[in-house]
Formats: structure tokens, sequence, C-alpha cells
């Protein structure tokens, strides 16, 4: 098991809980589509997982290892060793260019392996692209680059917070398509917030979130 | 509707008191520092005015007897020829701790003054027996009048604020009597009408000279210089304060798009809002420079006594230390003020207004291009050129501070480049990820922070420039003093006869005793003052040359040539070799050039012989004394009591130097204090740049988290940034600092005082400006960083989830 | 006559707001000063020399010229004492004052200069034997008062006469006590009206030779204005015939106060009272923003004398710190001649 969320709950602060007992499971290789109701949670959810924010109550545990102990220092070098992000919009660094945001994550994490940048690149359309800006590319070409950034970096997980909600019908097919094969292709494990029931039908598994559970 | 939308405008600063209270320091400070200064140019200018008009000064040509004094009988002959000349007594007189001038006129025949005319016209008018004969009256400005209403020996006064302080106007035959110089005259003026068919001057009064009027140095020429570079600093903080406005500005009206953009999807016209902000804006303007003319007021209050002590000593110009405020300098100040805020704010206006209605984050708009960045150096070359060609093309004051201000400007405009090209060659340079990062995310924050990195670039070479001038300067002087005052001790006699009673008494204990004597003669170039002098070996070992042809003293102590103050040489274009003619029939060869500093006249020097050629029987009252040094002080004390002398009149060199070096280091009181404030404020403008981009740059920093840095880690590299694009500023400054220092010392000084100063370097000084400036940047990142350090990791996240 | 020059000893430095002040500070003692007394016996040379005791004093030149060129000429030359107190010393502080006022009118112009001195230092002052008045380059001097000559420059004006009497001294009013108010104010007062004149005007448009006669009027006093006066009227007139007139009108709020010296061809003079003569202005002209009467009848019943005197040209205003109107004239009617017209007050 490769991630293991225990009995999660999740308040802001002077707000009503978010997550109140969230469980779920997700193996090596294994894709879960996560719905939900706009403001159930999914995003705050994702990012509980990401190690990004910090829980309330119950326990996550990536690959063996709790996240509730760990720091920042620790949370920060979880997220460069293991996960993998993409978000609806801002995944890129402003400043840098589209080859250097690619090969940025892999870099960080010191496994960057350069020929399978360069396929990545490749595969996803990118190479005419590369010594680019991130805001001259439109958001498809974005995304795409984020999903490059996220692969390159060769995480065991991937967390993606509708990755195509920015985008058009076609955009998005071929964004899901492209994010897919690359899961299928280097074995990692994916969770994807989606609102889109043909999306999530296309996974493994469907997880719908509702009332701070998962029903 | 205006309401609702004034309230919902307002409530942003409600919800930013930080960015508020910037936004009016900003404001007060361009304002403030800028009011100050022209408030002391003002004051200054005023009291020289005040001075020139109430005693009708640079008017009138006058005639002068450069030996001495103009006896009363020629006056009468002068008159009886047809003359029409009034008589002026002047003298100073020492009353309690003060030194007061003394300005006897004939209150008959001279031209009515301001000071005569409004106490006749006062309630309670002298009776003119009163006022023309004995005891007579003294016309005094007020505080002077409680000064010397203790004495009961003075004749009764009469207060008039149209006098300057420091001077008794009074008639000449009380004058006579005050000063005890019965029937003497110090120079008689020229009236304006004159009859038909009067005598040259020539036939019926040789020994007298005739100085016009415009060849006279007059107070605001001499001061024109000091007044310019006071102007100078005075726009250079304003313009360093705009800066601060219009940071903040600008991040304000970034922080209002989405609001702005949900009052006009609501219906309110981008007119509308224009206006109002524009409406905003101005009253902001107004609060602003009000509490800006309130600091100016105090600033100027507490730096004119040390500007008026400066003009006193420098030039002699009458400033009294007293700050009035005027009405005229309130409007400016705010005129100032909301034009400033206006300029600052013009660009920001004018992209919301252009704002569409659907626009995007377009945050990222913050990034300049790289072509217009290209521009603007090019703009700042052109104007680094221009200024040199000005400097070279053009003569004068104005000319030299043109091309200072076209290279400081045109430096500015190219300094982005530079950290540009500078960043992209530490880019390249960079192995890992993050530090590529680095160097990739601060040139792409330069646009953002180049307004205040250009501040601190003027700041910093402002300061290195003048404090390189200064201290230099200061370096000359002191070696110049040296030089300059061998003797160990200077008398001054009360008359001619006690002047030789004094060296007949001294000749037999000291080494040498050296009479100083001097007449003033006109010159084309202004007044002259030609000293004569006796050989001696403090001439020949010590007096500071600085260019000198074969046997200079030889020659000139035969009387065959003469030496001349460095003033002169430039002024009138005199080397060595050429010739000076100090009267019609009297013309010598120059054969040095001396420098001078401190004093804004003509000199030159002659043998003693050749000095009573050109003007039998002057008066010798002033010795140098040569002897041991350990036995001045009590040779001095001896000299007192021998000769019933007052402390002053015997002058020790040590105090001597103490005293020049007191009144140098007073010059530059206000220039060192607005150096200070200058860098202070482009410390403050680095802050709130700093602020400004904050906002914009949680988008930059928190796909960079996300991926597995810490937010120490990022704090610190904003701390590093920081510090890192002052120091790059820095290391750039000072360049530009040893130009402008150069410009000073070589082209602006030798234009406003006449002489050229070496230059020295000052290496400790710029480590220690080095130091302060990192220190600067680093105070002013502090905030920001810290605030990263704090911020909860949701607010990062809410990057990820929301349009901005 | 110039009586109301008697305030400018007071006026000498001072603008007009305490024109009134001086006015009023005369109207009542006279601070020490002597005052004219009747029956005063005067001596000669002394009595041309200056009276430091007394306030105000002039010596006081008109002639009516006549160039080569045929037109005609006035010269002024004045010299006026001031006194502030009843003193003389020397130096700087001296309260002895000295004004001179020059002038020569042409048909279409009017030249003037002022000048200014202290008494103490030599600038200025009076000796009476050798005569010599003088202020700057400007004097009047000669052996005595018969054989004079007079020199004056302006900026644009200078002027060498000599001067010849003719004729004997005159003495105005009572053995020269000259009344002045209803109240008894009076001056010491006497005039030499016989000069024979020639010499050279230097103008702006050349040098002019001319000859004709001149008038010197010497006065002295203290505290001659009643407080109504405002001003006064002063004739000197020349008949073709040889006779003389001088004659004034002080103008007062109670009433005007006239006088007059009939001076016939041999010097017989002759003073007529208070009434004897009569003024009245035909015609006025605005000169330097004031109206000022140009044309006068004067008659005098008792010499049967019905004349109209004509300024020469409006254009003679003093334009001096203390201002007034003075210049030549032409007499027609009965009598035909020349002279001189002073006005003050308008
Ligand atoms: N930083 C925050 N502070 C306070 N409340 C928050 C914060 N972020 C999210 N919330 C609240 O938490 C709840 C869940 O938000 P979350 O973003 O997880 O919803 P979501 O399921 O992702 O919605 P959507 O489908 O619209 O993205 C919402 O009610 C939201 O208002
Ligand atoms: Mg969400």
């Amino acid at each position: 098991m490769l991630l293991n969320i225990d009995k999660v709950q999740k308040s802001y602060p002077g707000g009503r809980p978010v997550l109140r007992d969230v469980s779920l499971t997700l193996d090596q290789g294994q894709t879960l589509a996560l719905t939900g109701e706009s403001g159930s949670g999914k995003s705050t959810l994702l990012n509980l997982a990401a190690a990004l924010d910090s829980l309330d109550g119950g326990e996550i545990t990536l690959d063996g290892t709790a996240l509730s102990p760990l720091d920042d220092r620790g949370r920060a070098t979880l997220r460069r060793q293991s996960i993998s992000l993409v978000f609806q919009q801002f995944n890129l660094i402003p400043s840098l260019t589209v080859a250097q945001n690619l090969s940025f994550h892999a870099r960080l994490t010191g496994r960057e392996d350069t020929g399978w940048t360069a396929h990545l690149a490749n595969r996803l359309g990118l190479s005419e692209l590369l010594p680019r800006y991130p805001e001259n590319l439109s958001g498809g070409q974005q995304q795409r680059v984020a999903i490059g950034r996220a692969m390159a970096a060769q995480p065991k997980l991937l967390l993606a917070d509708e990755p195509t909600g920015n985008l058009d019908e076609t955009a998005s097919a071929t964004v899901l398509d492209l994010m897919l094969s690359l899961v299928a292709d280097t074995g990692a494990a994916l969770l994807l917030v989606t609102h889109s029931q043909d999306i999530a039908a296309r996974l493994d598994r469907h997880a719908h979130l509702t009332g701070g559970r998962i029903a | 509707m205006t309401w609702a939308v004034t309230q919902a405008l307002l409530s942003h600063w409600r919800r930013h008191r930080l960015q508020l209270a910037t936004l009016l320091i900003g404001i007060a400070l361009a304002t403030g520092l800028w009011s100050a200064v022209q408030a002391i140019n003002a004051e200054a200018r005023a009291s020289y005015q005040r001075a020139s008009d109430q005693l009708a000064l640079g008017r009138y040509d006058e005639l002068r007897d450069p030996s001495g004094p103009i006896p009363l009988a020629r006056y009468v002959a002068l008159r009886r020829a047809g003359w029409q000349v009034a008589a002026v007594l002047e003298g100073s007189l020492q009353v309690g701790d003060r030194r007061v001038q003394v300005l006897g006129v004939d209150m008959v025949t001279y031209p009515a003054l301001p000071a005569v005319t409004q106490v006749e016209q006062s309630d309670t008018p002298p009776d003119p027996a009163d006022m023309l004969t004995a005891p007579g009256r003294l016309l005094a400005a007020p505080d002077l009048a409680q000064t010397l209403g203790v004495r009961s020996d003075f004749p009764p006064i009469l207060p008039s604020d149209a006098l300057p302080s420091d001077l008794i106007l009074t008639d000449i035959g009380v004058a006579e009597t005050l000063l005890n110089q019965p029937g003497q005259i110090s120079r008689l003026i020229v009236l304006p009408d004159q009859p038909m068919g009067i005598p040259p001057l020539s036939e019926i009064a040789p020994d007298l000279e005739r100085i016009n009027a415009s060849t006279r140095l007059d107070t605001t020429q001499l001061t024109d210089s000091f007044h310019l570079n006071l102007t100078a600093f005075g726009l250079l903080s304003f313009a360093v304060g705009l800066f601060i406005v219009h940071g903040t500005v600008g991040l304000a009206f970034a922080q209002r798009r989405g609001m702005i953009r949900t009052l006009r999807a609501l219906g309110v016209s981008m007119r509308r809002l224009v206006w109002m902000i524009t409406a905003e804006l101005t009253l902001l303007a107004l609060i602003g420079g009000a509490l800006g003319l309130i600091l100016g007021f105090f600033l100027a209050g507490a730096l004119l006594p040390d500007v008026a002590a400066t003009l006193r000593g420098l030039y002699g110009a009458p400033v009294d230390g007293q700050m009035r405020l005027q009405p005229e300098w309130v409007v400016a100040g705010l005129a100032i003020a909301l034009a400033g805020t206006l300029l600052a704010s013009g660009h920001a206006l004018h992209r919301l207004s252009r704002m569409p209605l659907l626009s995007g984050a377009g945050l990222q708009a913050w990034r300049g291009a790289a072509s217009g960045r290209r521009a603007t150096a090019l703009i700042g070359l052109a104007l680094i050129a221009g200024g040199f060609v000005t400097a070279y093309a053009f003569e004068g004051l104005v000319a030299g501070f043109a091309m200072v201000a076209g290279i400081l400007t045109g430096a500015a405009l190219v300094l982005p480049a530079l950290l540009s090209f500078a960043l992209s060659l530490l880019q390249r340079g960079a192995r890992g990820p993050v530090t590529q990062w680095v160097w990739a995310d601060m040139r792409a924050q330069l646009p953002g922070l180049s307004l205040a990195l250009m501040a601190l670039l003027l700041a910093l070479a402002a300061n290195i420039g003048v404090g390189t001038m200064v201290s230099s300067f200061r370096l000359t002087f002191t070696g110049w003093l040296d030089q300059r005052l061998t003797s160990e001790l200077y008398v001054t006699a009360a008359d001619d006869q006690q002047g030789q009673q004094i060296a007949q008494w001294l000749d037999p204990q000291v080494d040498a005793v050296l009479p100083i004597r001097s007449i003033e003669l006109a010159h084309l170039s202004g007044p002259l003052f030609l000293y004569g002098i006796v050989d001696h070996q403090s001439y020949r070992q010590n007096w500071p040359l600085i260019a000198s042809s074969d046997e200079v003293w030889d020659r000139v102590l035969a009387g065959e040539a003469v030496l001349i103050n460095e003033q002169l040489a430039r002024r009138s274009n005199l080397w060595p070799g050429d010739d000076l003619t100090l009267k019609p029939d009297q013309t010598l060869t120059i054969a040095g050039v001396y420098s001078d500093y401190g004093n804004p006249t003509g000199q030159a020097i002659v043998s003693m012989a050749q000095l009573d050629r050109i003007a039998p029987g002057a008066d010798t009252r002033r010795f140098g004394i040569r002897l041991a040094p350990e036995r001045a002080t009590e040779m001095a004390q001896a000299l007192r009591d021998q000769f019933d002398l007052p402390r002053q009149a015997v002058v020790q060199q040590a105090s001597m130097k103490a005293q020049s070096l007191a009144i140098f280091d007073k010059t530059f009181v206000v220039t060192s204090a607005l150096n200070i404030l200058t860098l202070g404020v482009a410390g403050f403008a680095i802050l709130t740049s700093l602020l400004t981009l904050w906002t914009q740059r949680l988008p930059q920093i928190a796909p960079v988290w996300a991926l597995g840095l810490t937010r120490a880690q990022l704090a610190r590299i904003e701390l590093l940034r920081s510090v890192l694009l002052a120091a790059l500023t820095a290391v750039l400054a000072l360049p530009l600092g040893l130009v402008l220092a150069w410009a000073l010392l070589a082209v602006i000084n030798v234009q406003a005082f006449g002489w050229r100063l070496p230059m020295y370097l000052f290496p400790e000084d710029w480590a220690y400006l080095f130091a302060l400036t990192l220190l600067a940047a680093f105070i002013a990142a502090a905030l920001p960083a810290l605030r990263l350090l704090c911020l909860p990791p949701a607010d990062l996240l809410k990057v990820f989830a929301y349009e901005r | 006559m110039n009586v109301k020059a008697l305030l400018f000893g007071l006026l000498f430095l001072l603008p007009a707001p305490m024109w009134a002040q001086g006015y009023a500070g005369l109207g009542g003692s006279a601070d020490g000063f002597d005052i004219p007394k009747q029956g005063y016996q005067f001596q000669f040379p002394r009595d041309h020399g200056p009276h430091p005791s007394f306030r105000i004093e002039w010596w006081y030149l008109t002639a009516n010229l006549i160039g080569e060129d045929g037109r005609d000429y006035g010269v002024q030359w004045t010299l006026f004492r001031s006194a502030l107190k009843p003193t003389q010393t020397d130096g700087w502080q001296s309260p002895q004052l000295w004004m001179g006022h020059a002038a020569v009118t042409t048909p279409d112009a009017h030249y003037l200069a002022e000048r200014l001195s202290r008494g103490g230092i030599g600038q200025a002052g009076v000796t009476a034997a050798p005569y010599e008045a003088w202020i700057d380059e400007w004097h009047m001097r000669g052996p005595d008062p018969d054989t004079l000559t007079l020199t004056a420059s302006g900026e644009e004006f200078h002027y060498d006469l000599s001067l010849t009497a003719l004729g004997p001294l005159v003495f105005h009013g009572d053995a020269g006590y000259s009344v002045k108010s209803a109240d008894g104010q009076a001056s010491h007062y006497y005039s030499q009206p016989f000069y024979d004149v020639e010499g050279v005007l230097y103008l702006p448009d050349g040098d002019v030779a001319v000859t004709g006669q001149g008038w010197l009027d010497r006065e002295w006093s203290s505290q001659p204005l009643a407080e109504d006066q405002s001003g006064w009227d002063w004739f000197s007139l020349s008949f073709d015939d040889g006779d003389k007139l001088m004659a004034f009108r002080l103008r007062g709020g109670r009433g005007d106060f006239t006088a007059a010296t009939w001076i016939s061809a041999d010097g017989t003079a002759t003073p007529l009272p208070d009434g004897s003569a009569s003024f009245i202005p035909l015609e006025t002209a605005r000169v330097e923003g004031r109206d000022v009467p140009v044309t006068w009848q004067v008659t005098l019943p008792d010499y049967d004398l019905d004349v109209e005197v004509t300024a020469l040209t409006p254009k003679a205003w003093m334009a001096t710190r203390f201002e007034y109107w003075e210049g030549p004239v032409k007499v027609s009617g009965n009598r035909s001649g020349r002279g001189y017209l002073e006005m003050t007050g308008y």
C-alpha cells in the first residue's frame, strides 16, 4: 500500500470541519478518481496527501512514512522525493523557461535523466516550446508542461487537482490521455480530483466525497 | 452611488494600514526634503535680497581709496567739482559677544533706504533733528536693538525689521563717533544722476578708484553655487521619495484590481472610477504633503543656522538663521506633493484605466520586456554622453550641474540593463536548479525593483561623490593651512601708528616680524586684494604654489613679478608668463599661482616695495610673527598686555587653524545631513518596493514551495536576494560616485569657487558605506522574509485554487 | 515768498506722511529760534550772509532772459538754508541743512536740478564778504552782491551768467519786515531786482548766449505760516517802463492775505497793505497731474494796474522733493513786461 489515508479530519480556522472522517487507500500503480461537490473538501484532502498542509486528526502514511510527525523540512523532503503535483493552474515557475520547468523537479530530487525528460517533452509535444516562458503558453500547453515536470521527477505518487478544469474538451482529453499513459508507463500511482464523471470512469477506482466523508 | 463606491475604495486602506502609512510617509518624505531645501534657499536668498535692498548694495558704482579711508575734504572737493557722490563710513564694533557692522551713511544725500523710510513712516516718526544731530539715532533689527539697548553709551535705538541682523545703520556723523573715525569716509557711492560737464575723476581725484557696480561680486552670484548644490540634493531626495510613492500606489492598485473589476461589473463606469481614484490620490497627496511641510519646516529650521553660518563664513553673506513660514512656500509644497504623487501614480492609474473588464490574472505583466530595458539603457547611455558633452561644450556652473545630472540619470537608467546582464551571467554559471531559479527569479523581479535600486544607486553615488569631494577638500585644506599659516602668531594693531610700535617692540624679541599689508584694487574680474610681502624663508619654503616659473621668489621680491591666487588665475585665465595690470601704469609679469581656499575674491602678492609704489602710505596693521612655537602663548599675552590689545587682536596659529577647520566643517554639515537622509529614503524605497512585490511573489514562490522547498529556505533566499541586489548596485555605484566626485572637484568647484582640488580616495569610507547599504537592504528585506516564514500553507495553496 | 519752503527743513528726508506732522509742528512755537522783529536794522554785508538762529532762509534768484535766437528764457537759482536747531557746529552733525534748486525754462521745456547738503562740512554755505553762496559746484559769487557770477548744472543743462546790479536794494513791508498773515507771522525780506544779466545757457539743443534782467530775493524767518494757510501765488513783475511789482497772495481757509511792493524805476519802494492787489486765475493747465493757473488777471487799483499775466510755458513744474510751480511769465494789458511767478500748494 503506497498511500494510506486513515480517519483524517481537517477544519479551517473559524469554519465548520471540512473533512470529518476520511479514509482511503491507494496501491502502487493504481489510479483513483476523487469526485465531490464544489466545496466538499477534495482539494483539501489532496493537499493533505501532498504534505502541503497539516492534519487535525487521523493519519496519512505515504510509502510507510507517517506525515503528521514530520516538520516543515521533513514534509518538503517528502514532497520533493516522492510526490508530484499537478494543479488546476499556476503550476509553473514563471521565471524559468519551459525546459527549465520541465527538469526543475527532477533536478531537485537529483534524479534527472535527460533522456527521459527529452522523451517526455517529445511525447507531450513540447519540443518546440522548450525556450519559451510559461506566460507565453496556452492553458493546455501549460498543463502539459506541468505533467511533464511531474513525470520527469519519476514520482511514486502523482496528485492532480482538476488538471483539466481550465481546458476545453479536446485539450482536456489530450492532457488526460497523456497523463494516464505516462502513469501507466512509469508505474506511478495517481490520485486525481475531478468533476467529470467521464474522466472518473476512465480510472481504476472512484471515490466520492460528501459531508466530509467518502461515500 | 458615489458614496458607496467611495466607501468601497477607502475600505482598502482600512485593511492595509501599513500601506497607507507607507504611502503617506513616501509623499511626506519627498515633499519634506524638497520643501526643506526650498525653504532654506528661499530664506537665504530673501536674506541677501533684504540686505541688498535695505542697504542699496550693488546698485551704484563706488569710489574707493586703495590705500585707506577717504578724508572728508576729498569728498567736499569732489562735490564742489560737481560729482554727485554720497559718503559711507563702515566699520565693525564689538557689542558684548556680538560683532556688529556699523553702516554710517550721509542720510541727507544717500538714496532713501527702506529702514529709514519705514522708521519715518511709523506712528512715532523720529524728529529729523534727532537723527542728524548729536547724539543721533541708531537703526537696528529688533533683536540687535535689544542687545544694544543695554549700552548706555550708545545713542537711542530705533528698531527696524527692514535691516539685516548684525548691522547698525546710522547717520555718518553718528558712525564717526561710534567707530572713532572722525573725518573719515570708507567709500563714496556714485549717485545715478550726474550733472553736465563734470571733470574726469583722474583730474580731480587720481588717487580714488571707481569700482563698477557690475564688477563687484555680489552675494547672489557668489552663493549661487551653494544654492544650486542644495537644490540638486533636494531634487534627488524628492525623486527618491517619489520612488516610494510609485511603489506603494502600484501595490495598492494591484490589490484593488479585484474590487475595481467587481465595481465595474456592477455598473460603475471606468471614467467615474478613475476620477474618484484621482480624487482619492489628491486627498492623500495633500495629507502627505501637509505632513511633509511640517517635516520640511522643522528640518529647514534645524539646518538653517548651519547654512547661515556657512554662508556668512564662506561668502560673508548676511543670512539670519531664523525660519519664517511663507504662505507661498506652503502652497508650493502642497503643489509639488500633488504633482509628485500624480506623476508617480500616473503609470498605475493609466494601467488601471486600460484594464479590460474581464481580464485574467495579469500579474505577470510585471516582467519587463527585454526590448524596453534595452531602449532605457540606450537613453541612459545617451544621457551620460550628453552630460560629458555639455560640460565640455559649455562653461559655467549650470553646465557643470547639467553634466552631473546627465551622468547620474543616465547611470540610473542603465542600471537595470547592467543588473540584468550581471544576473544572466550568474545564471549561466549556476549549477543547481535552485540557484538557477534564484537568478532567474531575480531577473524576473528586476523591473519591479529597479526604481528602488535606481534610487539606491543615486543615493549611494551621491554619498560616495560628495563624501570624496568633502574629504579630498578637507585633506587639501588642512595641508594648505599648514603651508599658509607659517607664522606662530598673528597680531592686528588698532592703526598704522600702533602697528609700527608693535613691530619695533617685537623686532629684538622674535625671529622675524612679517608685515601683512593689503589694498583693494578693482580688476576686470572683480575686486582684487593686493598683498605686499618681505623676503623671508617662511614664504620661500612654504607658500602653496600650484604653478610657478623659474626663480619665482627672487623675481617677485625684486619687484619684477607678481604672484596671483588660483581663483584669479582660473577666472581670468592668467598663468605664469602672462601679465597682470594692477593699475593703468603698473603691469607685472605673473611668476606663480598659489592655492587659496575659502576666499571668493582674487588676490595677488608683490614685494612690499612694489606695494608702496602702487599705493603709497597704505596702513600696516597686521603682522605675522615667527618665533619658537613654545614661546607663542607667552608672547601673545605679552603683546596684549604691552599694547592693551583686545583678545582677538592676537591670534595663535593653532587656534587660527582650528577656527578655519571649524568653519570648513560647518560648511558641509548640511550636505552630509542631506546625504544621510537621502540614503535613508532610498532604504525605505527598497522596503516599499519589496512590500509592493510581496503579493506578486506568492505565485512565484508557491510552485517552488509545492515542489519541496521549505518556507525557511525561501525566506533566506528572499533576504539574500535583496542584499545581493543592493550589493550589485553598490558595486556599480562606486565608479559612478567617483565620476561624480571628479565632476565636483574638477568642474563644479572650479566654476563655483575658482579652485580645482586634487582627488583622494577613501576606501574605508566606501567599505563603511557598502556595509551600511547591505544592512539597509537586509533590514528592508527582513519584513517580507519574516512574513514569508510565518505564512500559513493555506495562503500558498490559494494560489493554485483560486483565480486571482 | 516761498513761505511754505519753511517746511523743507522737516521735509528734507521725509516723504509725504510727515507733511501733516511737520505742518502741525510749525503752527505753534519757534522752538528756540529767533523771530523776525519789526524795526530790525539791516547791516551789510553781514545780512547778506546766513542767519543760523532763524529756521529758514533763502537766496533766490530768477532771471528773464532773451537768447541770441530771439526766444524767451527763464533761469532760477535758489539756495535754501533750513535749520534743525538754532545753532551752528562743524562736521556732519551740524543742524544747518542746505538745499539748492536750479532751473532753466524755455518756451517749450523746463530743466531742473536739486542738491542737498549738510552745513558743517563746507559742501554748501554762504559767506557775506567776499560774497558767495554755494552748494556743490553751483555758486553765486562776487566781491559783493552788485557784481556776481552765477552757475548751476543738472543732468541736461548748465548755465554761466554774470550779473550787474543797476539799482539799489529794495526792502519790502515795513523796512524789510514783511507780514505774511493777519495773525502777524512775518519775515525779514529784501531784494535786488535791478540785475542786468548776460551769459550762456548750455541746453540739450545747443548753447545759447542770453541777456536780460535778474531779481534776487533774500528772506529769512522762523515761523511765518498761519495755521489755515495752504499755499501762495507770488509775482515779481518788471514792466517795460522800468517800474516793478512784487505781489503775493497767501491762500487761507479764513480768507486770502495779500501784500505787494511797488518799485519805481529809480528804486523807490512803496509797500501796499493786505487787500491792495487782487489776483484772479483766468485759465488753468494740467501739469504733472495737477491743475495749475497759468493765466492770471492782476489788478492794483492804487497804481491803475490791470494786467494779464501768462506763463511762458505751463511746464515749469519743479518736481523736486517738495513740488511747486516756478517759471517766467509775460505781462500784457494796460502795462506790458515780464516777470516770474511762483505757485505752491496745488
Ligand atoms: N484557506 C482556507 N481557509 C478557510 N476555508 C477554506 C480554505 N480553503 C478551503 N476552505 C473551505 O473548505 C471547504 C473545502 O474546500 P476545498 O477547496 O477543499 O473544496 P473542493 O472540494 O476542492 O471544491 P472545488 O470543487 O470547488 O474545488 C470549502 O468550504 C472552503 O470554503
Ligand atoms: Mg478544489
